[in-house]
Parts: structure tokens; C-alpha cells; sequence
């Protein structure tokens, strides 16, 4: 996730951060040498993120039949939930895309992207009182609509982005 | 915030200083207001004197249909009210480019914009000169001195504040080495939008706040959106860039909760971009842009939710200069006035100190530069949305030499022009194709392929959605007919592709010759030494017909020339 905050010390406070910086680095070097277990250990993941797997949701071949097996087949679009990404991706592989929803006890969000051979990328349980906003990085094959599915209060709302996965090249 | 009077300054009184085009009429522009930016952009490594053609196309797709800065000649002139046959209609439009060239002679170089600037400085003290960025890229010696001569260029023209995009495929540590030394203390090198890939950590100050007449004035920088698209990604490997709107947000709401009471955006985004960014960011008083290298005399004025933003664009080549001024009154922009001005050298006499620099930095290279290569009977150009007769004789040598059937030559809006009768020396080859990854390539790619490449291409060019374009103009084809519809879809645009009449089959291999590759490990001699190779071969360009394709759908669109 962005930390704003820190984003702005780093205006402010250059040089500190810079040292912060070197040393997160260093974190994860050393992290990555003691064995990613470890790293991962520190937190109660199944707390935090991470619905459980079911496979039929992950290998639904369409938009529409992962939206149903996820049980979001009456989805509304709403402005309250945003898909943030860049237009155009840096790299189709690695996509950077930030989902967020300002429905009151949102509780589960998944991300799908349509063209994608298995649309459902990924989906989050949100505990309670958690503040609904992820980040995660995405594969995508082509371009495509990504959709912010959200679930509250039994009722399911979306909000879609297209993102443009292009071959390059022939800059101004 | 600029309130709605503010637009009444907005209309150049060009009428009276077209009349003479001697130099007190077109550069006395007396101050106005206590708040000043000078700005140019793209100049494309030009540090002496050259001819620019300005597009004979220039179409605009979406919102932006027959909109500025999607006008050309006769329909741009009416739209900033520039009468035809004047120093000004030359410098903005293509019409009777060669005449109008021998008349009023070569634009740009640093020299005569110094001289300008320096003009433009001492009647507005505190001024701050605003560099968008395409600067160390475009010539012989800016790639070889890796950019050097432009950034000693820039510190001895007295440039404040820079962004950048080109800069960037000298690599990710030659631009931080000009940034912590040569521009330490002396140019603040801004740029909001470009972060670290791995934990978001911004790269380089998002703004950079100044005082100005008792004024503080903000100038956030905002990179090119795409420069690891468009270009090799290794060159800025760990680096991400993107509009990062959200983050523009927060730096204006921050630049002015610091007490900043003007806000400019220095861009290179590229005007169609900025005109939407204008649109939904609030509190940005103007943005100068770039990129596009659309030389619009009269500002847009863009509404938002917060008030009224000013979006400018600054052409190419060190040929026009940005004189924007503010009036600010107890903390408040109440009016302003924006110039666009044109650097004749016949009217701006050359700045000594600058004149010995260029000399200088240009010395060891003089008799590289200089080479004669042939002559070229028919004016030599790219800039246009399709083709010009500068790629075409590129194509056209690189088919020749490699034996292709097909060749392609990227979009790039640089590039100087030179007129008929004139020799082409090597200096003005490495002026089209002066980049760190200009290897020319021949490759064996399927019909379907090919069509795919040019449906990709189009749409960074025609997605109605500015967000989605990368800037540019669509690649220039060698050897093949093809048809476009720019309002199509993406997937629909690209039609009837024909060689030698005989439709392009999805599954044939074809041998497609090209240059500037972006992908990993690509390889090749250098184009320019391809070419140069070719056109001293030939000795004299006959007239050329650029190859364009038939447009679709855009009949009357005013970025036609009629």
C-alpha cells in the first residue's frame, strides 16, 4: 500500500528518508536470506487478508461466471469504490493497481481482470473495521476492463478501469 | 485562484506587430503583472539556428476533434486571429513554407533565445525560466557528450526550473549525476510523477517553492508519462512513472498550504493530456506543457471544480519562447497575459557568451558534423500525423540497403527540415536520428503481426481517451499501402494493407526493416550510418513522395491543411 505520509516526509526530510530507504532494502535482502517464512510469520495472515482458496472461483474462463461464482452476479456499479492504476501499464506482468471502497462494513473485495483466461485475480476478506484499501500487482495478458468487486452489508457494488497492456516504442 | 476576469488578458494583440515584423514590434512586449515564467520546450538539443516545418496534419480524435491544438494552417491562423504572409503565420503553420523560410530565414538556437530571454528578464525581474524538457536529445552532440553541451547550454541561458522526459535514455544514473552536480544549487530538476518501483519512494522533488516580487510561486515538474514504455526500459529500470493525477493533487493542495499563491505545472505530457489534467485537478493556476511540440499562441482555458487552469504548449526546437505573466494582488491571480514568441535569428541578434559556448562545445566534432553527404532537391521534413519526406527517405534507405520489402520509421515529432537545393551534411542526419538506442533492425514478421504493431501504434495516437495516448505520430511506413480510420476502435483502425497492390495475408512472413527498437538486447548498425551510407551512395534526393495513407472518417477536420 502507499504510505502517503511517508511520501511527504520525504519532501520535507530528504536525507532521513533516504536513510530509511537503504534500509529497507537492507531489510529485505536479509529478509529473502533468513527464508520468506519467516517474513510472512510475523504477521497472522489468515487474519488480515487472503479469503480462502476455492479453486472454481480462480478457474471460472470468463467474466461473467467468476463474477457468479464469487456470488456477485447482481453487482451495482458505484462511485464509492475506485480501481487506481496507471492508464497504460509499465510492464503487463507486473501491474500495480490499488482497490478501494468507501462503503460502510465492507467485508470481502476481489479484483478481475476480463480478458484475462481466468478473470479473478485476487480477493481480500476485509475485517471489521479494517479500512477498505488494497494494493496488490496483477498479471495481465492484454488489454483489458479491471473490476473492483466489493461485498457490504450483503449487497454487491463495482467499479471497472480499463488498463492498456501496449508493445512500446515511438515516444514523441 | 484565477477568477473569471483573468481571461480577458488572454487575447494576443497580434495585429499591430504584424504589420512590421521589425524586432521592437514582435518582442517589446511590455511587463504586466508582478509574477513571470518563461518557458520553452523540446528544443531537442538545437543549439544553432534551423528551419522547422510545422504538420500539414494534426488531427484530433474524442473531445479533441477539430479542437486546438488539433489546427493547421489556414484553420490555426483564424483561430489565434495571425494574418497569412507574416513572420508569425511562418513561424506557427507550414503554408508557403519554402518561400516564407528564405524570407524570414532560420528559427531557434540558443544564441537568439538567449538574447530573448535576456530581453524578457530585464523588463520582468524575478522572471523564472522553465525548461519542459526534450533538451539534451536531438543532435550529433548532445549523444555524444551524452547530453553535456546541452546542460552547459541550459546553465549559461539561466534555466530555473526543469522536467524532462528524452533526458532519461542517457540512463538513470547520468540523470542523477546532472542533477547532484551540474544543476546543484543552480536548476531544480522537479518531477512528481516518477518513483521507485519497489517501495513507491518518490525519485527526484516533486516542486520546488520560490519567492518572486513577494510572491510565492509553486512549479510542480510532471515527467513523461511513459518514458519506460516508449523507450527501453533498462534505461530507468527501477523507476515508475505514469500521470499519477491523485499525487498532482496532493502537491498543489501542499504547495499551497505552504503558502504558495501561484501554482504552475511544468509537463511534458503532452497538451491533450494536460487539458484533461486541467480539467480534474483543482487549484493549478496554469500548466505550460510540452511534448506534443504544438506551438499554440493563445492559451486554453480549462474549467475544474476549483476554478479556471491556463494550458499552454511551446512547440519544438528552440523556436518559440512562453512568456507568461501574472497579475497577483494581495494573494490572488486577478489577470494574466500569455506570449507566444517566435525566434527569428534575422530579428534577435546572437548572444555573444552563448555564441562562444556553442562554438566551443561544437569544436571537436566540427568536421564529423560537416560531412556532406548529398543534396537534396525537394524540402526534407517529418513532423505530420502520418509520414514526411525526411522518414520516407529513411525508409526508403533502409529498405534498399536491407533488402526489405517493408519498413517502418517511428513516429518522432523531431527533427529538423531543411529546403530544396541544400546539401544534407551529417549533422542534419544525426538531427532525425540522434538517440542512445538507434539500431536499425531487420526482422522476418507475419502479416497479422504487422498489423497488430500498427493497431498498437494508432491507438496511442487516436484513443479518444487522452490518458491513453503516448504522444508522438503514427509510425511511417515504407513499401506498404495502408488505410486508417482514426474514430475506429483499436483492432479496427488499420485497413486494406497492400503490398505492391496485393493485400497483406495474416499468416505470410514478410522481411520488415527498422529503427529504435525497444526491446531487450536489440542490436544493429546505426541508422545513420545506414543511411548516410545510402544517400552518398545516391548524391542527389530527387523530390519525394512521402508514402501516407488513405484517411478515413475525417473529412473537413481542420487538422487538414485545406
Amino acid at each position: 500500500m502507499i504510505n502517503r505520509n511517508a511520501m511527504k516526509d520525504t519532501v520535507e526530510n530528504k536525507e532521513e528518508v533516504m536513510d530509511i530507504n537503504v534500509s529497507k532494502r537492507n531489510f529485505l535482502r536479509l529478509s529473502s536470506a533468513l527464508g520468506l517464512a519467516a517474513f510472512v510469520g510475523l504477521y497472522k495472515s489468515g487474519d488480515v487478508f487472503a479469503a480462502e482458496w476455492k479453486e472454481s472461483e480462480f478457474t471460472a474462463d470468463n467474466l461473467k461466471a467468476a463474477m457468479t461464482s464469487i456470488g456477485a452476479e447482481g453487482y451495482t456499479m458505484s462511485g464509492d469504490v475506485v480501481v487506481d492504476s496507471a492508464e497504460i501499464a509499465e510492464n503487463g506482468a507486473v501491474v500495480p493497481v490499488r482497490v478501494k471502497s468507501a462503503i460502510p462494513n465492507t467485508e470481502y473485495m476481489a479484483v478481475l481482470v476480463e480478458k484475462n483466461p481466468n478473470p479473478l485475480a485476487t480477493a481480500f476478506n476485509i475485517p471489521e473495521g479494517t479500512e477498505a484499501n488494497v494494493k496488490t500487482r496483477i498479471k495481465m495478458g492484454e488489454t483489458s476492463n479491471v473490476f473492483a468487486v466489493v461485498k457490504a452489508d450483503g449487497k454487491w457494488f463495482a467499479a471497472k478501469k480499463e488498463i492498456k497492456v501496449t508493445l512500446g516504442g515511438c515516444g514523441g | 485562484m484565477m477568477g473569471v476576469a483573468a481571461a480577458s488578458g488572454m487575447m494576443l494583440n497580434s495585429k499591430s506587430l504584424l504589420a512590421q515584423p521589425s524586432v521592437e514590434k514582435l518582442y517589446d512586449i511590455p511587463k504586466f503583472g508582478n509574477v513571470h515564467f518563461l518557458h520553452f520546450t523540446d528544443c531537442h538539443a538545437q543549439l544553432n539556428p534551423i528551419y522547422f516545418r510545422e504538420p500539414t496534419v494534426n488531427l484530433g480524435v474524442g473531445d479533441a476533434l477539430g479542437k486546438p491544438p488539433h489546427l493547421v494552417g489556414e484553420h490555426l491562423l483564424k483561430y489565434v486571429g495571425v494574418k497569412p504572409h507574416t513572420p508569425e503565420a511562418h513561424a506557427f503553420t507550414a503554408l508557403n513554407f519554402e518561400e516564407a523560410a528564405k524570407t524570414y530565414g532560420k528559427v531557434g538556437g540558443f544564441s537568439h533565445l538567449a538574447t530573448l530571454v535576456k530581453r524578457m528578464k530585464a523588463s520582468r525581474p524575478g522572471a523564472l525560466l522553465l525548461d519542459g524538457g526534450d533538451t539534451w536529445q536531438g543532435s550529433g552532440t548532445a549523444l555524444w557528450t551524452k547530453g553535456q553541451d546541452m546542460v552547459d547550454a541550459c546553465l549559461e541561458l539561466g534555466v530555473d526550473v526543469m522536467t524532462a522526459h528524452w533526458e532519461m535514455t542517457y540512463g538513470d544514473k547520468r540523470v542523477q549525476e546532472i542533477v547532484e552536480n551540474d544543476f546543484k544549487d543552480r536548476v531544480d530538476f522537479v518531477a512528481q510523477n516518477v518513483k521507485t518501483l519497489d517501495f513507491e519512494d518518490p525519485v527526484f522533488e516533486p516542486y520546488t517553492l520560490k519567492e518572486m516580487n513577494g510572491v510565492k510561486v509553486a512549479v510542480i515538474g510532471q515527467a513523461f508519462p511513459y518514458t519506460p514504455i516508449a523507450h527501453p526500459r533498462h534505461f530507468v529500470a527501477d523507476w515508475s512513472f505514469g500521470i499519477q493525477e491523485e499525487r498532482m493533487q496532493e502537491m498543489v493542495d501542499e504547495a499551497r498550504s505552504k503558502g504558495a499563491k501561484v501554482v504552475v505545472v511544468l509537463s511534458h505530457n503532452g497538451m491533450d493530456t494536460d487539458i484533461k489534467l486541467a480539467s480534474r485537478v483543482r487549484g493549478i493556476d496554469a500548466i505550460m506543457g510540452g511534448h506534443t511540440h504544438d506551438a499554440m499562441p493563445k492559451p486554453l482555458i480549462v474549467d475544474n471544480a476549483g476554478g479556471k487552469t491556463i494550458v499552454t504548449n511551446a512547440g519544438s526546437n528552440s523556436k518559440f519562447l512562453g512568456v507568461l505573466d501574472f497579475d497577483v494582488v494581495n494573494g490572488e491571480v486577478k489577470e494574466f497575459k500569455y506570449r507566444l514568441l517566435p525566434v527569428f535569428c534575422h530579428f534577435l541578434p546572437a548572444d555573444p557568451d552563448m555564441d562562444k559556448l556553442i562554438t566551443k562545445v561544437r569544436a571537436p566534432y566540427e568536421s564529423k558534423l560537416n560531412e556532406k553527404l548529398g543534396v537534396t532537391a525537394d524540402t526534407l521534413y517529418r513532423r505530420g500525423n502520418f509520414n514526411g519526406t525526411y522518414d520516407q527517405l529513411i525508409v526508403d534507405a533502409l529498405m534498399d540497403v536491407k533488402g526489405a520489402e517493408i519498413a517502418f520509421s517511428p513516429g518522432f515529432r523531431w527533427g529538423t527540415s531543411l529546403l530544396p537545393n541544400t546539401d544534407i551534411l551529417m549533422e542534419h542526419l544525426m538531427d532525425q536520428t540522434a538517440t542512445t538506442y538507434s539500431h536499425s533492425t531487420l526482422s522476418e514478421i507475419k502479416g497479422g503481426q504487422i498489423k497488430a504493431i500498427m493497431e498498437d501504434v494508432a491507438d496511442n495516437l487516436f484513443n479518444p481517451d487522452p490518458y491513453y495516448q503516448q504522444g508522438g505520430d503514427m509510425v511511417r511506413v515504407g513499401g506498404m499501402q495502408y488505410a486508417i480510420e482514426p474514430n475506429a476502435k483499436v483492432g479496427s483502425r488499420i485497413q486494406d494493407m497492400r503490398l505492391n497492390g496485393k493485400l497483406i495475408d495474416d499468416n505470410k512472413t514478410y522481411k520488415v526493416a527498422g529503427w529504435a527498437p525497444v526491446a531487450e538486447g536489440a542490436s544493429g548498425e546505426p541508422v545513420w550510418d545506414v543511411v548516410a551510407t545510402w544517400i552518398k551512395d545516391k548524391k542527389t534526393i530527387p523530390s519525394i513522395k512521402p508514402n501516407v495513407p488513405r484517411v478515413i472518417g475525417m473529412d473537413g477536420n481542420p487538422g487538414f491543411i485545406s
